[in-house]
């Protein structure tokens, strides 16, 4: 943990932890909500929480794909893998996530079906390429940063003429999401979710820029600050975002200057727009349906939609009664107010997507979340 | 999941392919969402393609960085194709 320590004890983590104690108005609180779970994971892992005054509080957003996949197309995944002769390729983060009845594509593998683990749709190619007796299919799940290879590789697909390759495609966009998580009503018996600014997406805007975030913004009058994964990041932006809630401001600011510009990589933009486009309504885990939240495949590229290519029954599925994931989502709850948590429910043996991905709240509170109440006491001891 | 790791171009392969290096492993990456790329480039991979060019110096702080946080390890396993611990039981 020598890292820690060395962060803490940086000058710049020391300046800017100064800078905020002294612009933080001790009469006001500050909920500024982490879209992505890579924040969530440095704020745990460097403890950045308790370097900022208690009056700053994170609340935890949706921003780990694996979390937000509702458990509904994953049965359908889990349903193709099972009940099809086809081979189903998939980024690691999705094998242990349980379905309905706890069914996993890890499961399901040991139950016969052929599922494959692979790094970049690249790999999902080359098995339908060895393959062509099979059909293959990519599991296609993520963000704005990983939409573009999923792009990419229907393109070369077409081109090469494969036959036997299609994506069942579940990308989901950040703004709308966003704007939802603002703009919902509360579940019933729920209180709303309080946040008066956003630490926006590192990765995603490397491809989507800065200006979609600007209606959210703007209409939910919340400042967004687009800011990088590093510790050092999320203190530099969290300074900026109580400079704009003090100010009464609620612009989109770009911290990640290093990675992010204004407008985005305008050549994985125009890949995406080739072969996806919106869905009018989609489902995520914990919001619910969200209207044009998310991308599916163009019909002129229907050959390689594995929806259209394999008929998936309508299903009942249901979450793992007492989880807490969809509330945790949704920032109104933490995982320590979860029954199952580090109980029955830890990332050996996770009852919830947000257990399973590092990305997962509940999976950094496991984590970390120990080791920050050992700082907080060493902390008080001192005092 | 949004995780990428910053790599250095060594070279330029066909149909859009590249190879790079970091570390000691070699991987195909695919350089479809890139404009340009060079030889001796730094590249920001995320599963499998490089979505951004770095400076050297932005990607030896950012690996620096990722491996003081413990996650360059498990993203080089990803890289390298072998299944992160637990994920593969
Ligand atoms: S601790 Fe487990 S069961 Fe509880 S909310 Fe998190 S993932 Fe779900």
């Amino acid at each position: 943990m020598k890292y820690i320590k060395e962060f803490r004890d940086g000058k710049l983590a020391q300046k800017l932890a100064l800078a905020i104690r002294q612009e933080a108005d001790p009469g006001r609180r500050y909920h500024l909500m982490e879209f992505c779970g890579g924040h969530t994971h440095a704020i745990f892992r460097y403890g950045v929480q308790d370097l900022v005054p208690q009056n700053v509080e994170y609340v935890h957003g949706p921003g780990c794909p694996v979390c937000v996949l509702p458990v509904r197309r994953l049965d359908d995944a889990v349903e193709l893998a099972l009940k099809t002769n086809v081979i189903l390729t998939t980024y690691g983060d999705m094998m242990r996530v349980p379905g309905t009845k706890q069914k996993s594509l890890i499961r399901a593998k040991a139950e016969g079906a052929d599922i494959r683990m692979v790094y970049s749709t690249q790999d999902a190619l080359r098995i339908a390429r060895e393959n062509p007796q099979r059909q293959v299919v990519f599991f296609a799940i993520g963000f704005e940063t990983t939409t573009p290879p999923t792009a990419v590789a229907i393109l070369q697909a077409k081109a090469e003429g494969l036959k036997n390759f299609s994506v069942f495609c579940n990308h989901v966009l950040t703004p709308p999401a966003i704007a939802h998580i603002v703009n919902a009503p509360a579940e019933p018996g729920e209180a709303p979710v309080k946040i008066d600014g956003f630490l926006g997406p590192s990765h995603v805007s490397s491809v989507i820029g800065c200006t979609p975030y600007e209606p959210a913004a703007r209409d939910f009058r919340k400042p967004v600050v687009i800011a990088g994964f590093e510790p050092l990041d999320v203190m530099q932006s969290t300074l900026m975002l109580i400079r704009q809630i003090n100010e009464g401001r609620h612009e989109v600011e770009n911290q990640y200057t290093r990675v992010v510009t204004r407008e985005g990589n305008r050549k994985a933009q125009k890949l995406v727009d080739e072969v996806l486009e919106l869905r009018r309504t989609f489902e995520w885990r914990g919001l619910g349906y969200v209207a044009d939240s998310a991308l599916k495949i163009r019909e002129t590229f229907a050959a390689f939609d594995a929806e259209e290519r394999f008929a998936l029954s309508p299903k009942e599925s249901r979450e793992v009664k007492s989880c807490e994931c969809p509330a945790i989502l949704r920032g109104v709850k933490k995982p320590t107010e979860c029954k199952l948590f580090g109980t029955v429910c830890t990332p050996d043996n996770p009852m919830g997507a947000c257990m399973v991905s590092s990305e997962g709240a509940c999976a950094a509170y496991w984590s970390y979340g120990r080791n920050r109440e050992a700082v907080a006491a060493a902390k008080g001891a001192a005092a | 999941m949004c995780l990428a790791i910053p790599a250095r171009v060594v070279s330029i392969d066909k149909d859009d392919m590249a190879t790079v290096a970091l570390e000691g492993i070699r991987k195909p990456v695919s350089t479809a969402l890139l404009e340009e790329v060079a030889v001796g480039d730094y590249v920001l991979v995320h599963v499998g393609y490089a979505l951004h060019k770095l400076s050297e110096e932005e990607a030896e702080r950012t690996l620096q960085l990722m491996a003081e946080a413990g996650v360059l390890a498990e993203e080089l396993e990803d890289m390298a194709g072998e299944p992160a611990a637990g994920a593969g039981a």
